[in-house]
C-alpha cells in the first residue's frame, strides 16, 4: 500500500521534473521536452491503475495550480485551452500504455514497452488532443489533425526511446517494474 | 515550491474557493453558449477591466500567462481569413481568451491550500464508502516536495553528463533519472511503513 502510493507520487513528480530539467536533444538535433514521456514511463513501469492514478495526480495537481507542465504551465486556464484534450487525456494514455503493457506478456520488456507507449502515448493521447482542439476551435477533424501532425514523429520517437528506457529499468530495478509483476 | 498564485493580494483571493470554481463553471459554459460576436467582445472587455483592477503588477501578470496563446490565435485568425468567414474566427479567438483569461484568475486568486479543501470536500462522498481519502493528501505533499528534488537531481545528472562526455545531453539521462525516482519512492514508502503505515 505504501509503496504503491509512492511510487504513484514519485512518478507523479517524475513527470513533472522532465518538463523542468533543460530539454534533451534527440539523436538528430530535434529538442524534445520530455514530458509526454513521463506519461509514457508512469503506464510502461507502473502497469495500467497505478501508472493512470499516478498521471492523474500529475494533472489534478497542474488544476490545483501548480506550474508543472512544461514551460511553467498550470492552473486552470491550460484545461480552457485549445490544448486541454492533450493534458486531460494524460492519465488515460498512461492507463492505456499499461493495460497493452500487461498484454503483451509474451514480448520482450523493451518491445512490449515500445509498442504499449505508441498505442497509449500516442495514439489515445493524439485521439484526446485532436477532440480537444475540435471541441475549442471549433474545427473539423481533418483542421484539428493538421494542426498537430507535425509532433506526431517526434513523440512516435519518445515512445520507441520509452521502451529503451523500460528495459534498461527492468535491469537495473527489476522488483519495481510493477506492469510485469 | 511556486504556485501560480498572484502575490498581489486582491479582494478575490478571501473569497470560498468553492463559490470561485462554481462561478468559473457558469461563466464557462455561457461563453460557449452564446454565438454573437458583440457580446464576445463585451466578456474579454469585461475580463480585461477586472484583470485590471487589482493594479499594473496584476494585469501585467496577467497578461503574461495569456501569451501562449497567440499562435493559436493567428493560425485561427489567417485559417478564417482565407475562408471569408472571419466573423466566426473572431468569436472563436475571443472566446478563448476569455475563457482561459476567467480560468487564469480563478488560479491566480485562491491559494494552494484553499484548492486542496476544495479536493478534500469532493472526496468526502469517497470517504462514507469507506474510502481512504487521506492517502489523495499524502500523494500531493509528496509530489509537491519531491518535484524540486527530483528536478535538483535531474539537473546534477546533466552536469555529470556533461563533464563526462563530448556529446549533448541525449535521452540515455532518463533511465538513471527514473532509477532516483525509484529509489526514492522505495525509500520513502519505507519510511512510511517505519512510522505506522498508511
Amino acid at each position: 500500500m505504501e509503496r504503491s502510493l509512492t511510487l504513484i507520487a514519485l512518478f507523479a513528480a517524475l513527470i513533472a521534473a522532465l518538463g523542468l530539467v533543460p530539454k534533451f536533444d534527440l539523436a538528430f538535433g530535434v529538442p524534445i521536452t520530455a514530458q509526454s514521456m513521463g506519461v509514457m514511463l508512469c503506464g510502461t513501469v507502473l502497469g495500467a491503475k497505478r501508472g493512470g492514478l499516478a498521471a492523474l495526480l500529475f494533472v489534478g495537481l497542474v488544476a490545483l495550480g501548480l506550474p508543472l507542465l512544461a514551460g511553467a504551465r498550470g492552473g486552470l486556464g491550460v484545461f480552457a485551452s485549445p490544448t486541454a484534450g492533450f493534458v486531460i487525456g494524460f492519465p488515460i494514455a498512461a492507463f492505456v500504455t499499461g493495460l497493452a503493457m500487461q498484454q503483451f506478456r509474451a514480448l520482450p520488456i523493451g518491445w512490449a514497452a515500445g509498442v504499449a507507449a505508441i498505442l497509449g502515448g500516442v495514439v489515445v493521447l493524439y485521439a484526446f488532443g485532436i477532440g480537444g482542439l475540435m471541441i475549442m476551435l471549433n474545427k473539423g477533424l481533418l483542421e484539428a489533425s493538421g494542426l498537430v501532425l507535425a509532433f506526431v514523429p517526434g513523440d512516435l520517437i519518445k515512445a520507441v526511446l520509452a521502451g529503451f528506457i523500460t528495459a534498461g529499468l527492468a535491469k537495473a530495478r527489476p522488483a519495481s517494474l510493477l506492469s510485469r509483476s | 515550491m511556486i504556485s501560480l498564485t498572484s502575490p498581489v493580494e486582491t479582494r478575490a483571493h478571501g473569497w470560498p474557493a468553492g463559490a470561485k470554481l462554481a462561478g468559473l463553471c457558469g461563466a464557462t459554459m455561457v461563453l460557449f453558449a452564446i454565438k454573437g460576436l458583440n457580446w464576445h467582445l463585451g466578456f474579454l472587455a469585461a475580463t480585461l477591466v477586472i484583470y485590471a483592477m487589482p493594479g499594473r503588477q496584476f494585469f501585467q501578470g496577467g497578461m503574461r500567462r495569456l501569451r501562449v496563446l497567440w499562435p493559436f490565435a493567428a493560425i485561427i485568425l489567417l485559417w478564417h481569413f482565407f475562408t471569408n468567414d472571419l466573423a466566426n474566427g473572431a468569436v472563436i479567438v475571443l472566446r478563448m481568451i476569455t475563457a482561459v483569461g476567467l480560468a487564469n484568475l480563478v488560479t491566480m486568486t485562491t491559494k494552494l491550500s484553499d484548492m486542496i479543501v476544495v479536493v478534500r470536500w469532493l472526496c468526502a462522498p469517497l470517504r462514507r464508502f469507506g474510502v481512504k481519502t487521506r492517502s489523495v493528501e499524502l500523494a500531493i505533499a509528496l509530489v509537491v516536495r519531491f518535484t524540486p528534488v527530483l528536478a535538483q537531481k535531474g539537473q546534477t545528472l546533466a552536469l555529470a553528463w556533461k563533464a563526462r562526455a563530448a556529446r549533448r545531453l541525449g535521452w540515455r539521462v532518463i533511465t538513471p533519472f527514473a532509477v532516483l525516482a525509484i529509489d526514492d519512492a522505495e525509500h520513502v514508502a519505507e519510511a512510511l511503513r517505519a512510522r505506522g503505515g498508511l
